[in-house]
């Protein structure tokens, strides 16, 4: 095993335990512990973009809409099975036993009232059993991520043609997904999914269980990228990244590496997403939006491409330091004439950052390491 | 004789212009050939079509034995069926080391599973090491290939190549920005190559060619236009009017 990585595994093991004691100790909040374990998610998802993006040379701006997916999956069981156990109680009180279609009918009129119907879609059959969404979590991301990639590189597609291929799809996803008919209640998104059904366990204890699970995601995720990039399967991917011509010229099926990149990664970011949503507890449309996908990109490009660990700090410190912008915590800079309101001007910070990294340090924060 | 591959009547047009003009071709399995012409003659789009990057219009191409049809195979596949093809402008993969590079090379499946399985054994290792020592990089295996000279990257990609183990080898313009020592180990490389594989030697500097002491086919206007010895077509009245005249 490579030195960073091994270094990687014990810092984020520390972390673990020291948030742990913290927070057992009362000295952070609980909606801290949240922010945290969703930032771990969102660097496992940099850990799946700096495979594809960094080492492949595939620069995807639809990977946080195959985040966002893997969220849906597991938010449809969530609320399901919540409402269910809702229902249930309610009806208990009459004095006959519900029928189960009954049950159903409250349930749909619970879900669905927003939109205006209480008919469940035909797209929430499964939403009934966990493990069939769990298996869900990683087919649905991973067959259209597929399906996209055995289009697009059969018909070689490339460079910044894919990019827009892969923005325009997820937009398409997107817009799909704003519309009631769509069958997952339109821009209202899901809700109510920081309540795991069946645990009466406190938002505490839950919180942390939720952390632990994304600590231990993006240790396993790491481990199976820096295993996938250490080999001869590393170098050919980074041939193909630099000159694929020429690694076709070598025997290789450029198309089914990048296929196998693409799919694989889309996977790696939908369990990201499957255990980043409970924790955010809403998961509407707009989060799939390309400006998503674009974030991520940012993120991988300052932390350092082509380096696992460049990928995780890149989206922890930008991420972290973006909520703490857009929070409205960080004070006020008054010009005389003009303040400078970081809720507004974030953004532009970040943008200046971005340029700069891009010109003076193209290695990224990861590069300063070496 | 029989052909190793031959090239039978292919045509080719890029909006219009005949690039390739009903070619035919054919060499033996133990062969060094060059391949001579002026700018426009069609020598890259001949190595295009064999190589699977160019489909020509109309003529087949046959390949191997047992004799089978490059025009239905994808570039992979061509290359994996044993066509070796060195470029003009040297390209190794400069972002790695001159070991990576070739162990990359190396004759092993190629499909993605396998490759992610992939774990080099010694025999590997041996390899690696006794390809960079036959090019002459011995003593460079660790560095990374982007730091090697002209000339050691065109050795390196020799050295690729040869750890592909193709049956036929085309090389572009192997001599091009070389010193006049490269150019003696390489004549020598590309000689001791041919040996026991075909080789194709597309190259437009004349005493290069004479160097390599071979067989010549001269191509003008997508087409043969003279083949023989260097002395037998540098007298050909034609081939003296198209090309040589120009001088």
């Amino acid at each position: 095993m490579r030195r960073s990585t091994v270094i990687f595994i014990a810092a984020l093991a520390v972390f673990v335990a020291v948030i742990t004691v913290m927070a057992g100790a009362g000295m952070i909040s609980t909606s801290f512990v949240k922010t945290l374990g969703m930032t771990l998610c969102l660097c496992l998802a940099a850990v799946a973009m700096d495979l594809v993006w960094g080492y492949a040379g595939i620069l995807s701006l639809g990977h946080m809409a195959f985040f966002a997916l893997g969220g849906y999956m597991i938010g449809m069981w969530l609320m399901y099975a919540r409402t269910e156990a809702i229902v249930i109680e309610a009806l208990s009180g009459q004095p006959l036993p519900a029928t189960p279609e009954e049950i159903r009918q409250g349930i749909g009129n619970q879900i669905f009232g927003v939109i205006g119907t209480s008919d469940i879609p035909w797209v929430w059959g499964f939403a009934h059993s966990l493990p069939l969404q769990l298996l869900l979590v990683v087919l649905v991301p991973g067959v259209l991520a597929g399906l996209f990639a055995w289009l697009a590189f059969r018909s070689r597609v490339t460079g910044v043609y894919l990019s827009i291929l892969t923005q325009a799809g997820t937009l398409a996803l997107a817009l799909h997904l704003f519309q009631n008919d769509s069958g997952l209640r339109g821009n209202n998104g899901l809700s109510g999914l920081q309540n795991l059904p069946g645990v009466s366990a406190s938002q505490d204890a839950t919180s942390l269980w939720l952390f632990w699970a994304s600590a231990l995601a993006l240790a396993a995720g790491y481990l199976l990228a820096a295993w996938v990039v250490g080999g001869k399967f590393g170098s050919v991917i980074r041939a193909i990244r630099d000159d694929e011509q020429r690694v076709r010229f070598l025997g290789y099926p450029v198309e089914g590496f990048k296929l196998f990149v693409f799919t694989l990664t889309a996977v790696i970011a939908a369990i990201a997403g499957a255990l980043y949503y409970p924790q955010a507890g809403i998961i509407n449309p707009a989060e799939m939006m390309p400006i998503a996908s674009i974030y991520l990109a940012v993120w991988v490009a300052i932390g350092g491409r082509g380096r696992l660990y460049g990928a995780v700090i890149g989206a922890a410190v930008v991420s972290l330091l973006s909520s703490w912008f857009t929070g409205g915590r960080a004070p006020s800079i008054p010009l005389g004439f003009y303040t400078i309101d970081w809720v507004d001007w974030w953004q532009v910070l970040l943008g200046l950052v971005f340029v700069l990294v891009t010109l003076l340090a193209p290695r990224g924060i990861g590069g300063l390491f070496k | 004789m029989s052909a190793l591959l031959e090239v039978r009547g292919i045509s080719v047009s890029f909006d219009g212009f005949r690039a390739i003009n009903n070619l035919s071709f054919a060499i033996g399995a133990a062969e060094l050939r060059a391949v001579i012409g002026p700018n426009g003659a069609g020598k890259t789009t001949f190595m295009d079509i064999v190589t699977g990057k160019t489909r020509p219009d109309s003529g087949d191409v046959i390949f191997g034995d047992p004799p089978r049809s490059l025009l239905r195979m994808t570039e992979a596949q061509i290359a994996r069926a044993g066509v070796g093809r060195k470029f003009q402008r040297p390209t190794v993969f400069e972002d790695q080391t001159v070991g990576a590079n070739l162990m990359m090379a190396l004759r092993a499946p190629r499909n993605p599973f396998a490759v992610l399985r992939f774990r080099a054994t010694d025999g590997h290792h041996a390899r690696v090491v006794e390809l960079a020592a036959e090019v002459g990089l011995a003593d460079h295996l660790h560095r990374i290939a982007g730091e090697l000279s002209h000339g050691q990257k065109q050795w390196l990609e020799i050295g690729m190549l040869l750890a592909q183990e193709p049956r036929l080898l085309l090389v572009d313009e192997p001599a091009a920005g070389m010193t006049l020592a490269e150019r003696e180990h390489t004549t020598t490389l590309l000689t001791r190559l041919a040996q026991t594989r075909a080789v194709v030697v597309v190259e437009h500097d004349m005493e290069f060619v004479r160097r390599l002491d071979c067989r010549v086919t001269v191509l003008h206007e997508g087409a043969v236009l003279a083949e023989g010895s260097l002395d037998h077509v540098t007298a050909d009245r034609q081939v003296i009017d198209v090309y040589l005249g120009r001088g």
